[in-house]
């Protein structure tokens, strides 16, 4: 099979499928273990100064922003990161923590393109950018998953998005046609914020499931927070629902509105006001920085958070939430 | 109603909306086109399946999507999947139409939405493709929804971050993209625009018609490469009330975008 095209780009994270498997037999237990942990134990114990982490969802949308702001007050630094996401990512860069991005799409939705992210690529702070779709991160993610060193995919083809990554191009070797090949990502560690978990890691996901089922199989090590812990005779009870298996956890954080302000399907709305306060101070540097002090660097944990965020509030974005029904 | 009442991102928005066919599934990208799709849901295309990147699938609009993967993408939906179904779905050709915008657009419909300037060194840095590459590469069609300047409607964009009709006729495919997709409209402030793609064309962008009070002179000053005009160029309807009333009071009263 003849690669008939190469992207330039740095592949940022070389995937060693056999070694994923060495890993997966000797360092993740099978046992159910009792991982349930603070979130300064997890971020400690997992997360480490150039570790290829991501997070999952997207930015606002059940994001695990309790773990985030912990990665930013223990000062991680180096980080190369699978670049998906609004808020998480914009307070990474703002806190100066990342150097390598694989980035599909770093902005502010509605609220317009990032300034965090405008000045630390512009000024240099960041090493190298690699471009990716949203389409070919979740190949990648899905081969890791899978087991395997890459899969097909019939976009980026003829757009400097594939000059730009680090994919090629091949004619199958089946149909003739002409493929993009994506390379595995396997993550040294990822975040993800659920509704419901056990102690041991059994975890379930409501509402749209984003990148939920491949990130979590393509992980290292994976910390959750989890809205509630649950007993598992509660998952035992409703096992089609649980989209992440213990096996696959290393650290299970209880973190109610762990993802504010971003929203938590059905659980709350997200917090508007907080994320304009957000845009708005991250326009400036100095801005950026008593944000960061303010929510993060001066508080000790995510329960502080909350008590500075206030109940009454929270308990507005509760009654504002998305109801089944 | 006279021009005065509406502001041309209000009629760009009902122009565009016009252009979502009932009944059809539509990948609907953030900002402007979440407008323009919820504007069409409540007007001639009830029946639309509205899909959004990170799983939300055949929502019922309620009040206006924020975030693509916000709740709001999967009111009263009919399925709530993920990312990895909805671009296999786009892949295996049960996508229709994408309705996507970008900062700069070509005359073969190549948008940017990743760098200005040079990549490694830019002069601004963008968002980046998110699921826009994927939108137009694996969409039946592909409409773009665009503030209309010479500074987006240029000779080359600086960076094709999601491919419309590459260098001209047949580049799509010999890319390997997907045969028979490609962009067919640009929504501007100024104007409906396609693109000459029937076999033989030169898949250049063409005028079709313009806005209320715009002149074809005002497209044409505006657009940084020439543009196929026709003989015939239609004007666009002015927003009606329903839709300025749907627009104002029910889809975006915070005047986010509007």
């Amino acid at each position: 099979m003849d690669v008939l095209e190469s992207g330039r780009g740095e592949l940022i994270q070389p995937p060693d499928l056999d070694a994923f498997r060495e890993w997966n037999r000797t360092q993740k237990s099978r046992k159910l273990i009792d991982k349930l942990m603070t979130e300064k134990e997890a971020v400690s114990r997992f997360v480490f100064d150039g570790c290829y982490i991501g997070t999952e969802l997207y930015g606002t949308v059940r994001c695990p922003m309790s773990l985030v702001r912990e990665v930013i007050r223990q000062k991680k630094k180096d980080l190369r990161i699978l670049g998906q996401g609004v808020l998480e990512l914009d307070l990474w860069l703002a806190a100066g923590l990342i150097k390598k991005i694989d980035l599909t799409y770093i902005g502010l939705e509605v609220y317009g393109t990032s300034a965090a992210f405008r000045r630390a690529v512009e000024g240099g702070q960041i090493e190298t950018c690699v471009e990716w779709s949203n389409a070919a991160i979740t190949m990648r993610i899905k081969a890791a998953a899978m087991g395997i060193p890459f899969l097909p995919l019939r976009s980026m083809l003829g757009t400097d998005t594939l000059t730009y990554s680090s994919a090629k191009v091949v004619e199958d070797p089946f149909t003739g046609m002409k493929v993009c090949l994506v390379p595995a990502l396997i993550l040294d560690v990822g975040l993800m914020h659920v509704h419901r978990a056990d102690r041991y890691g059994n975890a379930q996901v409501e509402g749209i499931s984003g990148f939920a089922f491949e990130m979590s199989r393509a992980c290292k090590r994976l910390i959750i927070s989890a809205e509630e812990i649950i007993p598992t005779e509660e998952i035992r009870k409703y096992p089609d629902r649980t989209m992440i298996p213990y096996y696959l956890v290393d650290a299970v954080v209880h973190a109610p509105f762990g993802s504010h302000p971003g929203d938590m399907a059905y659980v709350h709305e997200r917090d508007e006001p907080g994320i304009r306060e957000w845009v708005e101070a991250s326009k400036t540097v100095e801005g950026a920085q008593s944000y960061l002090e303010k929510y993060i660097y001066n508080l000790a944990d995510h329960e502080q958070y909350l008590a500075l965020v206030g109940k009454e509030r929270l308990d507005r974005l509760v009654a504002e939430r998305e109801k089944r029904a | 109603m006279d021009k005065q009442s509406y502001s041309r991102t209000e009629l760009m928005i009902c122009v565009a909306a016009r252009l979502f066919e009932d009944g059809t599934t539509t990948f609907i990208g953030t900002g402007i086109p979440m407008l323009a799709g919820m504007l069409a849901a409540k007007t001639t295309a009830p029946n639309l399946m509205p899909i959004f990147e990170f799983g939300g699938m055949g929502a019922i609009f309620d009040k206006l999507p924020t975030a693509v993967g916000g709740a709001r993408t999967f009111h009263k939906a009919l399925c709530a999947s993920g990312i990895t179904d909805t671009m296999e779905t786009a892949q295996r050709g049960f996508i229709d139409y994408g309705f996507i915008g970008g900062a700069q657009i070509d005359p073969y419909g190549n948008l940017n939405s990743t760098t200005i300037g040079d990549h490694d060194h830019p002069k601004a840095r963008l968002p980046g493709s998110g699921g826009g590459n994927d939108v137009g590469s694996l969409c039946w069609m592909t409409v773009a929804i665009m503030q209309h300047d010479k500074r987006r409607f240029v000779p080359q964009v600086d960076f094709i971050t999601t491919p419309g009709y590459l260098t001209g006729p047949g580049t799509r495919e010999s890319a390997g993209l997907p045969p028979h997709s490609g962009p067919i409209y640009v929504v501007s402030t100024l104007a409906l625009l396609d693109f000459d793609r029937l076999p033989g064309g030169t898949c250049r962008m063409r005028l079709v018609a313009t806005h209320p009070g715009v002149t074809v002179e005002e497209v044409i000053a505006n657009t940084g490469f020439e543009l196929i005009i026709p003989a015939k160029i239609a004007e666009n309807p002015p927003p009606s009330e329903v839709e300025l009333k749907l627009l104002r009071e029910e889809i975006d009263p915070e005047k986010l975008y509007i």
